[in-house]
Parts: C-alpha cells; structure tokens; sequence
C-alpha cells in the first residue's frame, strides 16, 4: 500500500462489501420470506378502497412479520386530507348502500 | 445400495469451481474407498469431461440414457487412475429441457443400486438444470467465492435448497448444507481486501465443510485433465483432501486460513 493510499482509504474495501451485502441479504430474505400471495392481496385491496377513497398504489402498504410463532400481518393505508368531502357528493357504490 | 447419498455441488454462481470440486470430491470419495459416480448436469455446455480428462471417451451421454438410446452402463465411464470412480457425461447437443424429472429419478435410482455416493455438478444459474442437480439431493456443498456477487447467490441457492427439493416436498429432514470456500487468499483477508472466512460464514450462517486456497495448481491439473485432488503435494489438492476427510466425519483442523509467514527480507522489501 503506497503513502497516497493511507491517506485515501479511511475503509478497508473487506469491511464496505461485508456491510453492503449484510443489508442486501437480510433484504432478499424477507422478500423470499414474503408468501406469493401478499401483492396481489395488495392490489385487491386497492381496488376495494378506491371505489370509496381516492388513493394509490403508494398509498398502501402491506408487511408480514414473524415473531417467534407469531405472524403479524400489518396494512397500512394512507388517506388524502379531505378524503370524505371529495367523495360525499358521488353516489355510494350498490354494496355500500344497502344496511 | 439403500444408503446411497446424493450430494450436489451448486452456487448460483458460474466460474466459482463447482466443476473442479465436484471432479476433486468425487475422486477424493473414491480414494476412500467408496464406490462413487459423477454426474454432469451441466446440458449443453459439459465440462466435467474435460476436468476429469476423459473427453475422448465419451460415446454416450446422460441424456442418452433418459432417452433409452443407451444403457446406463454404456455411458458410464470408468476413471483409468482411480478404482471405484465412473463418470457420467452431460450431453453436449440437446436442449436443456431434455433433463426430465422422471429422467433423473429413474437414471439415480439405478445409480444408487451400484453406488455409495453419487456427485452431481450443478450447473450455474438458477434455472432448469440446476433444479434439477438438486431436486434429488441428500447433502449440498454450496461452492462460495469471497466476493460479493458469489455470495449473494450462493444464499439464493441456499434459499432453494431449503424449499425447492424432493426431501422437503416429502416432509423429510431438509438438504443437508455445507460452505466450500474457494480462491481464497488469506493474505488479501489480512490485508483487508477480502471477505474473510468468518465474514461469510456469519453472512450464510451454515456449517463450513473446507477452504481452498487461491492455487496455481487448479489451472494446471486442468490443463492435464487430472482432478486437482490428485496433486497430493499442491495446497488445492491438500485443501480438497481435507474436506473430504471432514465430510466423511473426520475432525480435521482448517489450513491455509493464515497468511504465510514472512521472512524478514520480504517485511522490508515489501512483495507478496
């Protein structure tokens, strides 16, 4: 390693390619983990909710975690400010109208 | 034979030495005394053959066998150095989809009927061969280069292995999974410029089987077409020994995981 070097390399490159594939790793692995039905769970549900509210697909997020013998499935819906007002003066989809 | 265990030799990754492990492991077996078959999975681009320096030899091929248009001792060919060891060759024509699952089942069962270890080289890849080398599997040696690309597919094979395979569609106890090293170089490790043994092995989280050294003595036993294993003085063929004693259940200390020590002359002038 020549002077120029020491100064350069506060890291050693060993120690940047364990970090980054630690991450990368843990990543693919609950991608994996996922159950192949969890994104089109989420695309039903979409559609579900945007007969009633105005949301897209970033507006909706659905994980799976796993706690010892416990499986926690989380949904998260994000609503627009002004969501029921938007939508009070268009009629209400057949379902939602009967009792 | 009942006991006959299939071990396939896999990484995801191409040009990691799964040829050359599965030439070196499957020699080493048979030096041992058990009566063991190779077999290239690898349809449409075999290596084995050349590895084991039996190109010339090849009449039939693996899938000739599936199609019946030879027997399966007609394809198998005899290792001339070593008793006990028979190749199977890949064929080098076909489309890869000519490796049927029931093609594969049925040439391993008869295997198994001659056989204590059958050696299967995975091709790279994630695809149709390389499920198949490992579909029927007992025992894995996943071959991991320290790099990073090497070792993230190495993990997706290990993904694989544990969901994708006929031990766990029939509810038995999962592939068994071993990490094989190889090209290391423990002075680049000490020097910071590579993952080290530890780094992968906290990573992929399995039970280390050997570390082959980076060697020059890879290239050249596959230049002569002799299994690497077969060079008893070279650090790669000593590694490969190693792990096949270690895979046979024998406690063997791990080698050329240290730099070698240097001279004084070399500390001050500096080289490798």
């Amino acid at each position: 390693m020549g002077l120029f070097d020491y100064f350069n390399a506060n890291r050693k490159s060993a120690e940047v390619a364990k970090e980054r594939l630690s991450i990368l790793i843990t990543r693919d692995k609950i991608q994996r983990d996922r159950p192949s039905f969890l994104p089109q769970l989420q695309d039903e549900l979409l559609a579900v909710i945007k007969k009633y509210v105005d949301i897209n697909q970033d507006d909706i997020s659905i994980t799976l975690d796993r706690e010892q013998d416990c499986e926690i499935l989380e949904l998260n819906i994000t609503l627009p400010e002004k969501s029921c007002q938007q939508r009070e003066d268009k009629p209400l989809p057949e379902r939602a109208r009967e009792p | 034979m009942t006991n006959t265990k299939i071990i396939v030799i896999t990484s995801g990754k191409g040009g990691v030495g799964k040829t050359t492990t599965s030439a070196a492991f499957a020699m080493g077996l048979a030096l041992e005394g058990h009566k063991t078959a190779v077999v290239d999975f690898d349809v449409g681009l075999r290596n084995l053959d050349l590895i084991m320096g039996c190109e010339r030899r090849v009449v039939y091929d693996f899938v000739n066998v599936i199609n019946k248009e030879a027997r399966l001792n007609q394809a198998l060919i005899r290792d001339k150095r070593t008793e006990n060891l028979y190749i199977l060759p890949a064929s080098q024509t076909k489309d890869k989809e000519s490796l049927t699952m029931e093609g594969v089942e049925t040439v391993l069962n008869e295997l198994k009927e001659t056989f204590d270890y059958i050696v299967c080289d995975s091709p790279a890849g994630i695809e149709h061969g390389a499920f198949m080398a490992m579909y029927f599997a007992d025992e894995a040696v996943v071959v991991t280069n320290p790099e990073i690309s090497s070792v993230r597919d190495s993990d997706r094979i290990l993904g694989l292995l544990a969901s994708k395979t006929k031990r766990v569609v029939e509810n038995r106890t999962p592939v068994k999974e071993h990490l094989l090293l190889t090209r290391y170089s423990p002075e680049r490790v000490s020097r910071g410029e590579m993952l080290s043994v530890k780094d992968i092995q906290e990573i992929l989280s399995i039970p280390l089987l050997g570390v082959i050294p980076e060697s020059e003595a890879v290239l050249t036993a596959s230049n002569q077409g002799v299994p690497v294993i077969a060079n008893r003085n070279s650090d790669a063929g000593m590694a490969y020994q190693d792990c096949v004693a270690r895979f046979l259940g024998e406690d063997i200390e791990m080698r050329f995981i240290d730099p070698k020590k240097k001279s004084i002359f070399s500390k001050f002038f500096g080289g490798n």
